[in-house]
Order: C-alpha cells, then structure tokens, then sequence
C-alpha cells in the first residue's frame, strides 16, 4: 500500500517536471513537411556555419558583416524578403527552409542544399529564437497564388502597360536593367545602397526562380528593402500578365515568354538591343 | 608501405627527454587561451591573414569542414561546383582588387619515433646488432602553398606547389577544371594534376604523425622490390598519389550522388611522362542518403585499373616503359554519421599482375611457382566532432595478404625465389589523437594536433638487411601545431 502511494507521488513528480520541459521543446520546434526541427539541434549547427555573417547574437554583425555589400539579416529585427505571406508579416518556416536551401542570388548568402531535410529543419528552429516577435506575432497566412492563365501576346503586352504603368521602371530601368532614375537612391533597412534587380543579366530572382516566385515577390514584397508589395494595387490576372512581360526582359535566359515576345518585330528589336558583348560574370551573352 | 626510418636515427634516448619535452608542450596547450568560440568572436578588421576561400567568401572554417583539413557535404559541394557557391558573386571580378587566392600551411612539431629491430650499426665496436631506435626532437612538416579559385564563372583551378621539409618543391597538385558544361552539373571536365575524386581523401587526412598515413593507398606486396636484393620497389602507384590526366565527373544539385571516371598517365602523377605510352582509369559512384537527425550517410564503389612497364628502355633524351602489365585496386567505402559520432570505413581489394608482383621483367622467365599477387585490406576510421573546435580521431587499419606472389617456404626469405609465410607483409596500423581549433574565425586556420601511432608489419625485418624475419613494429608520438593562412 505504501509502496503504491510512492509510485504514485513518484509519477505525478514526474510529470510535474516533464510538462514545463515539453513546453519548451514544443517552443523550439518548427514543422516542415513530415520533418520536425528542433533548436538545440539548429543551434549546434548555427555555430558551425553561420555566424561567420550573422553574428553569435543573430542580428548580422559577424565579423564578415562590415566586408559584405548586402549586409547579412539581422535575426533579432525579424524583417524577412522570401516570404509567401503579406507584407509585415512574418514568413512561414516553410519560407524560412526554403530560403536557407535555395540561398539568395547576388549576395553572399549561398544554397544550403547540401545540408539535409532534418539539418535545415533545425536550423530554421534556432533562427527562430533570435527575435521576441516569433513570440509575440504569429506569421502571415500565406497568399493564395492563381493557376497560371495560358501565355500569349495580349498577355505580354499588357504587363508591359503595367510596368509603365505602376512606375516599375522607375527602380528597375525601362530594359529591366535595375538603372531606373531612382536606382541609385536607393537603400534598405540597414541603411545601405541596394541595387535593384537587373533582369537583363540575372536568370535567378532573389526569391526563387520560376513564374510562381516571380508572382510572390510582387505580390508580398521583400520586406527590408524598397520594393514594396503590390497585392493592394493589381488583380491576380494582372499580375500575371506582369510575370509574363518581366520574363521577356531575362534576355539571356530563355523562356517560353522570350520565345514568343521574339517572335513579335517588337519583340526581336528589343531583344536583339538589349544583347551585348559579355558580362563582368564571364557567362557572357552571344552576338 | 610505411615511411622507413631515417638513417640518421640515434641510438636510444632516455625516457626523460621525452617526457620532459611532452610535459612542457602540455603546458603550452593548458597555457592556450581556450575560450569558446562563442565567447570569443576575433574583432572584425583586426586580422590580416586570410586563407583563400574563407577570405573570399566571409565563411569560418566550419562551413566547408567538419574539422579541416576533412570537408563535409557543404564543403564537398563547393568543390565539386568548381570553386564555386552558385549566388552569381563566385567570379574573381566581384573581389577586391587586392584579392589574392592564396593560403600557406605549414605544422612545426614534436616528434618521438621508434622503429623495432632496426639493424644498428656501431662504429664504436664495428658490429651490428638487432635492437629498436628512438628518437624525438623539434621538427617541421612540408609547406603547402594552396591557390584555388574561379578565373572565370565555370572555370576554376588549383594549383599546389609544395615543398618538402628540407624545401625541395614539387607541384602536388596542378589542374583547370570547366565545370557545368551544357549547364549541367552532371559534365564537369578537370585536366592536370589532381587526387583522384570520391574515396576517403589521403591529402584531408586527419592524421599527421610519422606512421599515421593511411597505409592501403600504398600498399605494395614485398615481393615487388627487385629481386637484386636492393630492395628499391620495381615499379611505385598509390592510390593516395595525384595523378596526372583528365577527369570527367559529375554530381547532383545538392552532391547526394557523385560519379567521376578518369584516363590517366600510368606514371603515378610523376612528371616528364618516365613510363610513357601507358594509360590507367578511374571509376567511382557513389550515393549519400539522409538518415533523419543522424545525418547524411554516403557510400560509394571504387575502382582503379593500371599498368606498369616492367623495364625501361632508355636513350639520353627520352625513357619509355615497355612490358606493360595490369594491376587494380578496387572498393568501397561508406561515411555513417550518429550525429557527432562518425566512421569513415574502406574496403579495398588489389591485385598485381605476377610480373609486377615477383618484380620480373616481361622478357624474362617468372620465378617457379610465382603468381599474382592478391591483397585485402580496409580501415575504421572514427571521429568524435564533441564541437567544430574539437575533434577525437581514431583509426584502425590492416592488410591481409590473400595471395603471395612467390611460393612459401617456412622460415625462408629468398627475393624472387620463396616467402617465409602466408601472411609475410601483412600490414596492422593503429593511430588516435586529437585536434583542437583554440579559435574559430573566417580567416585563418589554427589546430594543436596531438597523436599516437603504431603499425606492424609481419616479416618486415625480413625486408632489413640481415634481418631476422620478426615482426617490425614502428611508432611515432606527434606533437604539433597545425597552421594555414
């Protein structure tokens, strides 16, 4: 009987002590697909590879920081560019994940694919502790993104009414060379000069590569930086007349949208205007 | 086959010397500012030397490295894109003018070594004895000078000019590489000299004493030395060597699946083409696979398929090796990660063509008796990363002579006539150690090496001059400090 009583007080010690511990391992969880991450895990894996750019403490000063031209992200402030949710929110921990795998072009941030599913999971995790806001905010419900509408000129031409229209030009040049009037005015949340995209060179966006990031990214803006979010401003349909058009000026890339604007005398003298005899890259673009 | 012994050993030393010397660098680690790396970020703009890579893209040294000179998977990658991170700012035209992609490397050390039952002349009394040599004393390794990059987007190169300890240099490696042709990261092409791709890296080992290399890529039974008695091997390969040829190899986007397959000049990377007209071939495929948190396992299939003249014809501008015959080595190995825990295991299987194994010119009758010669061998080798400033090695390693080249005849040693036993030439090797990184930063590099290693060799006195055809056990206790900049 007293030996009962013991186990008893035993068990409910037990879990006295085990529900604080569950909480706080629920707190340092992030879900991505089928793979959970865990923070203490991430956090092991933060000071292998990270903090060289963002700092021990998250908010971007490593020591490499002041050599970088596009300053590492400051954890702590919680302003994330790759999001699938509205402006001002914060990103999902899918975003997150998906960002660390695919990196962000022309900065210092590389693809860590090689890492894996359960590696990036918790890393996402511990990124997630930097900043009280994860406490406090819940991220945004992500945008809904329409099916595509089939390509075709009309579709093309209107986006090209679009971007004169809401002054895309303005920052990203009327070729999409990122040498607009106010590109060089231009800085982001630190303060610092960023150079807007240059369709004409990059054949990978910050946020991805395909027609359905090229959407997200004026749909929800890039937090952070000058380029804001156009959800208020065009409907669905015209935002994808506006990705078709934005295509055609990756003249170094092809597309089926480059392929067809070609295909217009319009088209092909824009193209061929905008070729030029190489790039500081060494990709270089044929005559 | 293991480094010999220099000449210059001495006669044995008092323990106390060595004891005394240990304690003192012991104190010298104690004395290191240990601090963590987390409490002890460098100051940003206080350091100028700066290894190349690190340098170029702002990343510590455990970015790319489970503890380095070893990569991981991301490191991995990066070589096998060329040098390159893929985020458009890989080429030279996005760095400083001042860039300059070189590093240094370079480890003063400690050593003791002891090699068992060395014939040890006396002048004193103008005899010669069996008896073990030890010495220590301060020393340096060789120096690697490191330039890597990319000289243009897809086209990147390496080049290693590296000097002996005693400063003779060499090119240990010198290669271009075009890699994504067709934008395709499955068609990479790499011409020059280079380790050969995708097996358990001689030239990252983690190991750095007089007996602490990895004795399978190397390996050649005795029977292979000249049947003169100099004992100077017929012809020399190892795995572990660079190589000079072409090199086609591919991988996956995240560098879960590698494949490379190269045509080499049969000449063991040595440069003036002193064999000639013969060719050898690399293959090796391999596929990593995730194992939840555990981590990222990989294992992989090798082989390598040779041949080697068997004499020399020669004239005063020009030699070239005739009589070819075959030889391979060929395997697999696995990389299996428990977390912080990881094992490196090898498995290799090698056979010499018999007139490569009695050291037999092809023109010439083989010995009676004589066959090709087959070997197996394989290591474990074990690593506790406890954190990236602080790695726990440990490897095992044996060579089991499966076939001798001449016949066995119990007790007696004859080149080119008999064995004395089955397992004459069969190979243990044991070594451990540590690496400690006091600090971590994206610049340079920094380790307190300390390792112990031993390796025997059954018959191996056989090998010495008047030897007595007992086991020869050698070890050596290392010391150092392991810098790169």
């Amino acid at each position: 009987m007293r030996a009962n009583k013991s186990m008893q007080w035993m068990f409910l010690a037990a879990a006295l002590l085990a529900l604080p511990s569950l909480a706080i391992a629920q707190q340092g969880e992030v879900h991505v697909g089928k793979v959970t991450g865990h923070s203490g895990a991430g956090k092991q894996l933060y000071y292998r590879f990270c903090w060289g750019c963002h700092g021990f403490r998250g908010d971007g000063n490593g020591e490499n920081g002041p050599y970088l031209n596009i300053l590492p992200r400051n954890f702590v402030a919680a302003t994330f560019k790759c999001r699938s949710t509205p402006t001002g929110t914060l990103p999902t921990d899918e975003d997150l994940y998906n960002s660390l795998g695919r990196g962000f072009n022309n900065s210092n941030m590389p693809g860590w694919i090689s890492l894996t599913k359960q590696q990036r999971a918790d890393m996402v995790a511990f990124i997630k502790t930097f900043s009280p806001r994860w406490k406090s905010d819940k991220p945004g419900d992500p945008i809904a993104v329409p099916t595509e509408p089939a390509l075709s000129l009309q579709s093309i031409q209107h986006g090209k009414e679009l971007f004169t229209k809401l002054e895309c030009w303005k920052c990203h040049g009327p070729e999409g060379r990122g040498d607009g009037p106010s590109a060089s005015t231009l800085t982001d949340s630190n303060e610092q000069p960023i150079r807007p995209y240059n369709f004409a060179e990059g054949s990978r966006f910050k946020c991805g590569a395909t027609n359905h990031d090229l959407y997200k990214i004026f749909m929800t803006g890039l937090d952070g930086t000058p380029m804001p979010s156009f959800a208020d401003v065009i409907k669905p349909e015209d935002a994808w007349d506006l990705v078709h058009y934005l295509r055609t000026l990756q003249v170094t890339h092809k597309s089926p949208e480059l392929t067809l604007w070609m295909s217009t005398k319009e088209g092909a003298e824009f193209v061929k205007a905008q070729k030029v005899g190489g790039t500081p890259t060494g990709s270089g673009i044929k005559q | 086959m293991f480094h010999w012994a220099s000449a210059s050993m001495k006669r044995r030393m008092p323990w106390l010397a060595s004891l005394l010397v240990c304690g003192f660098l012991v104190l010298a680690f104690l004395l290191v500012d240990s601090r963590s790396a987390s409490a002890l970020p460098i100051p940003a703009g206080k350091v100028y030397a700066i290894p190349a890579f690190a340098r170029k893209y702002g990343m510590p040294c455990s970015a790319c490295h489970e503890a380095w000179p070893k990569l991981n998977n991301f490191g991995q990658l990066f070589k096998d894109n060329g040098y390159q991170m893929g985020n458009d700012r890989d080429a030279p035209i996005f760095q400083q003018p001042a860039y300059w992609p070189v590093s240094f490397r370079m480890t003063p050390h400690w050593h003791r070594v002891s090699v068992d039952r060395a014939d040890i002349f006396n002048p004193a009394t103008d005899s010669t004895t069996e008896g073990r040599l030890t010495t220590h004393g301060f020393d340096l390794s060789g120096m690697d000078i490191l330039t890597a990059g990319t000289l243009a987007k897809n086209i990147s190169f390496l080049l290693v000019p590296a000097a002996e300890s005693d400063a003779v240099f060499g090119f240990e490696a010198a290669n271009v590489r075009f890699s994504n042709l067709l934008k395709s990261s499955w068609l990479n092409i790499k011409v020059g000299k280079f380790e050969l791709d995708n097996m358990i890296s001689e030239k990252r080992i983690m190991t750095l004493s007089d007996f602490g290399g990895y004795q399978v890529y190397h390996f050649q039974p005795a029977t292979e030395f000249s049947s003169d008695g100099s004992f100077t091997p017929f012809y020399t390969f190892g795995m572990g060597d660079n190589q000079i040829g072409a090199e086609l190899s591919g991988h996956s986007k995240n560098d879960y699946t590698r494949y490379s397959a190269a045509l080499l000049s049969s000449n063991d990377g040595s440069v003036g083409v002193p064999n000639g007209h013969g060719y050898d071939t690399y293959l090796t495929l391999s596929q990593a696979f995730e194992a939840g948190s555990l981590g990222l396992q990989r294992v992989g299939a090798f082989a390598y398929i040779g041949r080697a003249p068997t004499y020399l014809a020669t004239s005063s501008l020009l030699a070239d090796g005739f009589g070819q015959k075959s030889f391979y080595r060929a395997g697999f190995f696995g990389f299996w990660y428990l977390k912080k825990l990881d094992f490196m295991t090898m498995y290799t299987r090698g056979a010499d063509n018999v007139f490569l194994g009695t050291g037999t010119p092809s023109f010439s009758p083989l010995p009676a008796g004589a066959q090709g010669p087959i070997w197996n061998a394989g290591f474990i080798e074990t690593h506790l990363t406890v954190n990236p400033q602080f790695i726990l090695v440990n490897r095992y390693e044996l060579i089991r002579m499966s076939r001798q080249a001449l016949p066995v005849t119990p007790g007696v040693f004859e080149p080119g006539v008999s064995v004395p036993s089955s397992d004459f030439g069969d190979i243990d090797a044991l070594v451990f150690g540590y690496r400690y990184y006091p600090f971590m930063s994206s610049r340079v590099g920094f380790a307190i090496h300390n390792e112990f290693s031993t390796v025997r060799q059954r018959g191996g006195t056989w090998l010495l001059p008047g030897g007595s055809g007992k086991d020869l056990t050698n070890n050596s206790l290392f010391i150092g400090f392991d810098f790169i900049f």
